[in-house]
């Protein structure tokens, strides 16, 4: 029998091995997945300043590879924050690695997205990017980078620094990839379509390999507040982040610990906590063993007395700018939106915001159109697996006088400081009681809502059928009998008219 | 002997037209003065139509329904039945007929359609309901048609054959009763009879055995249910020519039911008079008939078995005890036969023999 081999690989080796859980599966699904990590990081950058993005992204053909694959040069150029010069880099060559591992609520999660783009585009193209980046300062900085697979590390192949005359701020990325856009196409139009609905304050271009423009304006400047950093909630810590937290901590005794390193946790709490726990406040917690930070850790889980976290580390959209976003993208007749109030899963604070939205220009397609969003970003993909399809199919539409084949869209968003996704690919989002709670308590009011609107608007058409059947027969009757009885004058039914309208008058 | 009468065609024509335009009238000035316009008619509910023995028809009762423009369920048939009063004053005055198929179309020139055909004659039916003449009278007919054959001068009423005379033996087919010969004057006859026949063979066997000559006959084809035309010129034939009439059908329960409707009415007429001849005979085929003439016959089926149990309970059968004799004949043999079953004793057996008798026995 032969002896197993082992081995050790880096972790941009492990995604490029295993690139279909990070979304690039085949040519299709890749051109999409890299348009779509790299709109997203911009989103952010510019957020994070509370600047109205303005994103240009342009696919443009470079040659043919096979029968359905091409290759395209995929550019993205923002208006956001910009990276300093010395994490350029990194950021594009080393995969887990990113600015945005702190727990408040962004796009990006798992510093690994705008690689797994690069990356593939290496491994097709044979290529290296180009990053090109300001943060508003004097110079522009240039890099053309590939990374080194094995080591996970940036090869840095050439680096310019550029006079700032404009005083540009914001971050250009550049490179080639091969992929599908034909079959892409329907899904990459609907991802700006969708990101547009709940990003109303961007200026989005896309213009594709034919050269045709696709333009989403902004509708309002009005923008979200950005979230706060916070510390992690007693509920949501392992084993783990606790000995982390007792390594780097500056603070030598447990009451300082929990107070200073713990989201909500004052001196009342932290004091009536390690009564709970049987610990001693001036214990120091670099001489915890590793038995007792297991204790502490279900305790923390067990403690009731904990206020739920805060929600200041989220950054919903909010009603307003939710309603504006949909009403630009969808053009529905009536729409209602509800934020709900900030609840927590496992220790993290998550919100809800739904829409329900009615006529105009949403199609009538037998069911409910669903459109689903998580930190401001569209989910796109398994519908069918996703908490709120679940939700949605499982009310009682009937009490609402709703039925599916009315045209109907439904809006919902969930923001987290870290979103239930079910895979890496943030494709939907797992079924947590917490969570389908607050999506079926937000389902339920804008139900009502859209139920009264329905009523409302049933009651008018009734009277204005009502009134439209007076109004045609009666000058007929007038007409009709004015000639039986041989009179040239035929009475006035405009009176008779009103009489019937005032019954059914409505604001 | 020549009879003579005198015109009742012009009179109804005249109170036809006048009460068109006060219904019109009526209708005017409810709204003239601001309100709403309603009229009031009696009710064809079937709780409400009830038979008159005196009469020796169906009439309706005292329940009345009320049918108001401010009413958003009945504005439209509101209009519906002022349209067909203006058409219908059109078509009089103009003098022109039309069937219940026109009605239907022409309403659509004024933005009236109907729904179907079925309520464009409920509404012509409201119209005679609410003034007490039958469709026929207001120049709409209906599609079926029915013939006579008689010596019967008529002088046609119809613009462009005002004044002409036709006798009615001048065509071997008969002529149709339609609406010219509906609304023309009866002048003269020799006739003593009328013999009304269910079947068209049997007509036309009739005409050419000269039975109208032999019974001193008008003989009318009634063509299965006779139209209302056909029973409102009976009826004239009976009132205003003083003619006894007598009714030959099969022998079966809807035969003697074709009968029934000309002597005594129908149930969907009950909101109209001068449809029946009250004074009509039933000559045969009668049940007796099939027994005594020994006639080919066909068995009664579970169908004709209802109807009989039916017409035994329905109060037209109550009146003369023929009647009910005659059903429960029918149940006892449990047979019926047609006219041409006579034809077993060669084809003018029926001429000869048994229409001269069935013709004394019923006088
Ligand atoms: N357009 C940009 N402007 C500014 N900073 C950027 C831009 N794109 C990427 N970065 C920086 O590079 C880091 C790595 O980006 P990457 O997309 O690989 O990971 P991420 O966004 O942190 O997480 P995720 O894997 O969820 O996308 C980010 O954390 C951010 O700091
Ligand atoms: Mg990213």
């Amino acid at each position: 029998m032969a002896q197993a081999t082992f081995e050790e690989i880096s972790a941009s080796d492990f995604f490029y091995r295993n690139r279909d859980i990070a979304g690039f599966t085949n040519p299709s699904r890749a051109v999409f997945a890299a348009i779509r990590e790299l709109v997203e990081n911009s989103l952010d950058a510019a957020e994070s300043l509370k600047i109205p993005p303005e994103i240009y992204v342009r696919l443009s053909f470079e040659g043919e590879v096979g029968k359905d694959t091409q290759i395209y040069k995929l550019r993205v150029g923002d208006n956001g924050s910009g990276i300093q010069p010395r994490f350029i880099p990194s950021a594009f060559g080393q995969i887990l690695y990113g600015s945005k591992y702190k727990l408040k609520q962004m796009r990006g999660t798992f510093g690994l997205g705008g690689k797994m783009a690069v990356l593939y585009g290496q491994i097709m193209t044979h290529q290296p990017a180009k990053v090109t980046s300001s943060t508003g300062s004097t110079k522009i900085y240039s890099f053309k980078l590939m990374i080194d697979i094995q080591r996970n590390r940036p090869i840095i192949l050439d680096r310019k620094v550029l006079v700032n005359k404009e005083q540009w701020r914001g971050t250009i990325v550049e490179f080639t990839l091969e992929g599908d856009y034909l079959r892409a196409k329907s899904k990459i139009l609907e991802y700006f379509k969708q990101t547009a609905m709940v990003n109303p304050y961007a200026n989005l271009t896309f213009v594709d390999p034919k050269g045709r423009l696709y333009k989403f304006t902004r509708v309002t400047t009005a923008m979200p507040d950005p979230p706060k950093e916070t510390e992690p909630h007693p509920f949501g810590v392992d084993v783990e982040l606790l000995q982390r937290l007792i390594q780097v901590t500056p603070y030598r005794n447990m009451l300082e610990f929990l107070k200073q390193h713990f989201h909500r946790v004052g001196d009342i709490t932290a004091q009536k906590f390690l009564e709970f726990s049987h610990l001693s406040p001036s214990k120091n917690p670099k001489r915890l063993s590793h038995e007792e930070v297991v204790r502490l850790m279900q305790n923390l889980k067990k403690f009731k007395d904990f206020l739920p976290p805060d929600a200041s580390c989220l950054s919903p959209l909010g009603e307003e700018l939710l309603k504006a976003g949909i009403l630009k993208e969808l053009k529905p007749e009536y729409l209602v939106v509800n934020q709900r109030k900030p609840s927590t899963y496992a220790g993290h604070p998550f919100i809800i915001e739904m829409g329900i939205a009615y006529g105009g220009e949403i199609p009538k397609k037998g069911n409910f159109l669903i459109y689903r969003f998580a930190n401001k970003i569209p989910l796109l993909y398994d519908e069918a697996s996703d908490v709120s399809f679940r939700v949605i199919n499982s009310l009682n539409w009937r009490r609402y006088k709703v039925s599916p084949d009315m045209p109907i869209a439904i809006v919902v968003h969930i923001c987290s400081t870290k979103v239930p996704y079910k895979t890496v690919g943030k494709e939907f989002i797992a079924d947590r009681p917490e969570v389908r709670r607050e999506v079926a308590n937000a389902l339920r009011e804008i139900g009502r809502q859209l139920h009264r609107f329905l009523s409302k608007r049933e009651h008018v058409d009734r009277e204005k059928r009502r009134l439209s059947i007076f109004a045609k027969y009666l000058p007929k009757i007038a007409q009709f009998s004015s000639h039986l009885a041989g009179k040239e004058k035929l009475p006035d039914v405009k009176k008779l008219i009103k009489s019937v309208q005032k019954y059914g008058e409505e604001t | 002997m020549v009879k003579k009468r005198k015109s009742s065609v012009a009179k109804k024509k005249s109170e036809i037209v006048g009460s068109l335009k006060s219904f019109g009238t009526k209708v005017y000035d409810q709204l003239y003065s601001g309100y709403f316009p309603s009229i009031n008619m009696p009710s064809r509910s079937t709780e409400n139509i009830n038979y008159d023995p005196h009469l020796r028809q169906f009439i309706l009762g005292d329940k009345s329904v009320r049918r108001s423009a401010r009413n958003i369920r009945h504005v439209k048939p509101f209009t519906q039945l002022v349209w067909a009063a203006r058409f219908s004053h059109e078509l009089a005055s103009q003098r022109k007929t039309s069937t219940l198929r026109d009605v239907y179309y022409s309403a659509q020139a004024y933005e009236m359609t109907f729904k179907d055909q079925q309520e464009s004659n409920n509404i012509i039916t409201d119209l005679e309901t609410v003034l007490g003449f039958s469709r026929e009278d207001f120049n709409i007919f209906p599609e079926e048609r029915s013939a006579v054959f008689g010596d019967l001068t008529i002088e046609y009423t119809v613009p462009g054959y005002e004044g002409r005379k036709l006798n009615l033996t001048s065509h071997p087919d008969g002529v149709m009763i339609g609406p010219a010969l509906t609304s023309s004057e009866f002048v003269s006859t020799t006739a003593d009879k009328v013999i009304a026949i269910e079947k068209g063979g049997l007509f036309t066997r009739f005409i050419e055995e000269n039975v109208h000559k032999k019974f001193n006959a008008v003989l009318v084809l009634t063509a299965g249910q006779a139209p209302r035309a056909t029973r409102h010129f009976i009826r004239r034939l009976h009132k205003e020519m003083d003619l006894p009439v007598h009714i030959f059908t099969d022998g079966d329960p809807w035969g003697m039911h074709i009968a029934m409707v000309i002597i005594s009415g129908s149930a969907n007429a009950a909101h109209l008079r001068e449809l029946n001849t009250p004074d009509a005979k039933w000559s045969g085929v009668w049940a007796s008939d099939i027994i005594n003439y020994k006639l080919p016959t066909d068995p009664l089926d579970e169908v004709d078995i209802k109807r009989l149990y039916e017409l035994q309970r329905d109060p037209r059968y109550q009146e003369n005890p023929l009647w009910q004799k005659e059903i429960k004949k029918f149940l006892r043999i449990k047979r019926k036969a047609e006219q041409e079953a006579f034809s077993r004793y060669g084809l003018t057996y029926i001429v000869d023999e048994y229409l001269p008798a069935k013709l004394e026995e019923t006088k």
